[in-house]
């Protein structure tokens, strides 16, 4: 019997495999189709049936990054003393429109991207830092109402983004911070904020008491403790925090939406923006998406061992 | 405990105190928070009583509680707060069959479950506005890789009016399968080995140890998911409103964005907001509830 159950279990097991290989298939699909698209030259982004074998080609990303102009027949240009990148635009039919000076016009992608790094990474820092010394102060010392305080942290981070973009955007409005920097970073911090408390508290609960305490026997005070012994020690928990943080901002559509339409505009609300009417050029678009979700993969893989945690407030850990 | 009060008393002899320090670490924070989150929503409560609108110049009248009359009594507001149930069941239903289901799977051990494990947790943290976009692509019926992977022929997805919540719906599935796994799966590697071991010397049916066993067990955890799923499709905005402009598909965040920023009907959008929030707030409350609970164990 024993022998039995242990092939259907073995059965068992490899038809569970062929599934888990099917899944990630299906799963992983619509990624590497953004992908694949970002490399697809125009005509064969759209067809029928779809094209999956294909020669790769960057002149998406040209596009993506320039401002161009439909040839008109019969007129010439200098192919010869083109750079390559200009001559793949050319084969397509169109030329980069340059200004006066011959300088190449840039096309709103490349701001938008650099508005959400800069929106991104200096909302995480403001946000990681409060956050950890206010999750210090809640793990070590007796808070008031700690209970309620943490929950109240926690329910501003639950409302739905456009109940609250509403009156911002009439703040922002009257004190003149609507489609700035500023304001965006400000929005992303204290949004950040409360979860950056949540998950800081559940890596310094960890940290055992004994060795501030061993610390301060040995004479340091209070906040030496604080910065030469528990932040080295919660510094796994501060980058996964960061790169959650980060990741939030960066991805954070409605309020950019509302708050912002071009000289802080960052990439979200861009992006679907290039959709017009008439065709639209998938591969650009392609490009365009690829470019701003390759920083979230990659930080995806390097916060695996975290990513429960973060996901959950800190609730679950492993 | 001698040696834990003396160390701290030295400390604060030389340095700040600990009362201090714990104000100087909480109290700003709080105060930030209150500012940047609170204040915006008594503001906002306030426009909720009146007729004001944000695009004209004429003073805000105070209407008394006519806004939240007339949106209550108003049957096409109830048709979007319908919508938003019908995509938030349809949503976390799929999420739970799918995720639970991966994570069932998943509970093994085979080469290279690490990467494949965060290779399936990718959708989850990318942003559903850029990528919903892109999913406009994979549905198109003319060129989309869904018609043509499953054999749809040129099925209207996004276009049908009566289709196009499931298609959303489904890319959110596609989404957030992966947070029901990721969680599920903390719960499955819970439970403890040697109650399976008793089930199968017990001759117990596979059936049976899954539903005496295993989900008993996972089922806390399982729930925060739902909770938690469910609060974030209660929300919904971004999907919705980057792949469909269908009446159909006009969740209560879209018209709310709508009420305020296309009708400028600022202070009846802030009577609606409020209204969402009160709902928000009942949600938020269970799931704290339940997330303390898991955090006791």
């Amino acid at each position: 019997m024993a022998v039995v159950s242990s092939r259907g279990q073995k059965l068992g097991n490899r038809v569970a495999i062929a599934a888990i290989i099917v899944i990630t298939i299906v799963f992983l699909t619509p990624i590497y189709w953004i992908g694949s698209t970002a490399f697809k030259p125009r005509n064969l982004a759209t067809t029928a049936p779809p094209t999956i074998l294909f020669e790769p080609e960057v002149s998406p990303f040209v596009k993506l990054f320039t401002k161009r102009v439909q040839l008109k027949p019969n007129e010439q240009v200098d192919r010869e003393n083109a750079p390559w990148w200009e001559q793949i635009i050319f084969d397509g039919g169109e030329r980069i429109s340059r200004t006066g000076k011959g300088e190449v016009q840039l096309s709103g992608y490349p701001d938008r991207f650099m508005n959400s790094l800069i929106v991104a990474i200096t909302s995480t820092l403001l946000a990681v830092s409060m956050g950890t010394i206010t999750a210090y102060g809640f793990s070590r010392f007796k808070v008031k109402g700690e209970a309620d305080l943490l929950f109240f942290i926690l329910s501003t981070r639950m409302l739905p983004p456009i109940v609250v973009a509403i009156p911002m955007f009439l703040m922002y409005r009257a004190a003149g911070l609507t489609d700035s920097h500023i304001g965006l970073i400000i929005l992303y911090t204290a949004f950040n904020v409360s979860f950056a408390v949540w998950l800081m508290k559940g890596f310094i609960d960890e940290i055992p008491r004994e060795y501030e305490e061993a610390a301060l026997v040995d004479g340091y005070t209070r906040m030496q403790a604080f910065f030469k012994i528990v932040l080295p020690e919660a510094a796994t928990g501060i980058a996964a925090t960061a790169v959650f943080c980060f990741i939030t901002a960066w991805n954070e559509y409605a309020f950019a939406l509302i708050l912002t339409n071009r000289r802080a505009q960052t990439a979200p609300p861009f992006i679907p923006s290039q959709i017009g009417s008439g065709l639209p050029d998938w591969t650009v678009i392609a490009a365009g998406t690829f470019l701003f979700l390759l920083p979230v993969a990659i930080f995806t893989f390097l916060l695996r061992n975290h990513l429960l945690r973060g996901m959950s407030f800190g609730a679950i850990r492993k | 405990m001698i040696t834990s009060l003396d160390p701290q008393s030295r400390a604060a002899a030389r340095g700040w105190s600990d009362i201090t320090i714990r104000n100087v670490f909480v109290v700003p924070t709080v105060l930030f928070l209150i500012v940047f989150n609170v204040f915006p929503l008594i503001y906002s409560l306030g426009f909720s009583f009146t007729d004001f609108r944000a695009s004209t110049k004429d003073p805000a009248n105070f209407i008394g509680l006519k806004n939240y009359m007339d949106l209550l009594s108003d049957p096409f507001i109830w048709r979007n707060f319908t919508i938003t149930a019908h995509y938030v069941i349809v949503s976390v239903a799929g999420q739970v069959i799918v995720g639970f289901g991966m994570a069932l799977l998943l509970n093994r051990s085979f080469p290279l479950k690490g990467l494949v494990t965060t290779l399936l947790l990718l959708p989850m943290m990318l942003s559903m506005a850029v990528v919903g976009l892109f999913w406009k692509l994979l549905y198109d019926p003319n060129f989309g890789i869904i018609n043509f992977a499953f054999g749809l022929g040129r099925f209207e997805w996004l276009a049908n009016p009566d289709f196009a919540l499931y298609a959303v719906a489904l890319t959110d599935i596609w989404m957030w399968s992966p947070f029901v796994m990721l969680l599920s799966l903390a719960g499955l590697s819970a439970v403890p080995k040697h109650l399976y071991e008793a089930a199968s010397i017990d001759r117990a049916s596979r059936l049976y140890t899954f539903f005496r066993i295993t989900l008993p067990l996972v089922a806390p955890i399982l729930l925060i998911a739902i909770i938690f799923r469910t609060m974030e499709a209660f929300k919904t905005f971004d999907l919705a409103f980057v792949m469909s402009g269908q009446p159909t598909t006009e969740v209560v965040s879209i018209r709310l964005y709508k009420m305020a920023f296309q009708e400028w009907q600022t202070g009846k959008s802030c009577a609606l907001a409020y209204i969402v929030l009160i709902m928000v707030l009942c949600i938020t409350n269970v799931y704290v509830k339940y997330l303390n609970k898991a955090k006791e164990r």
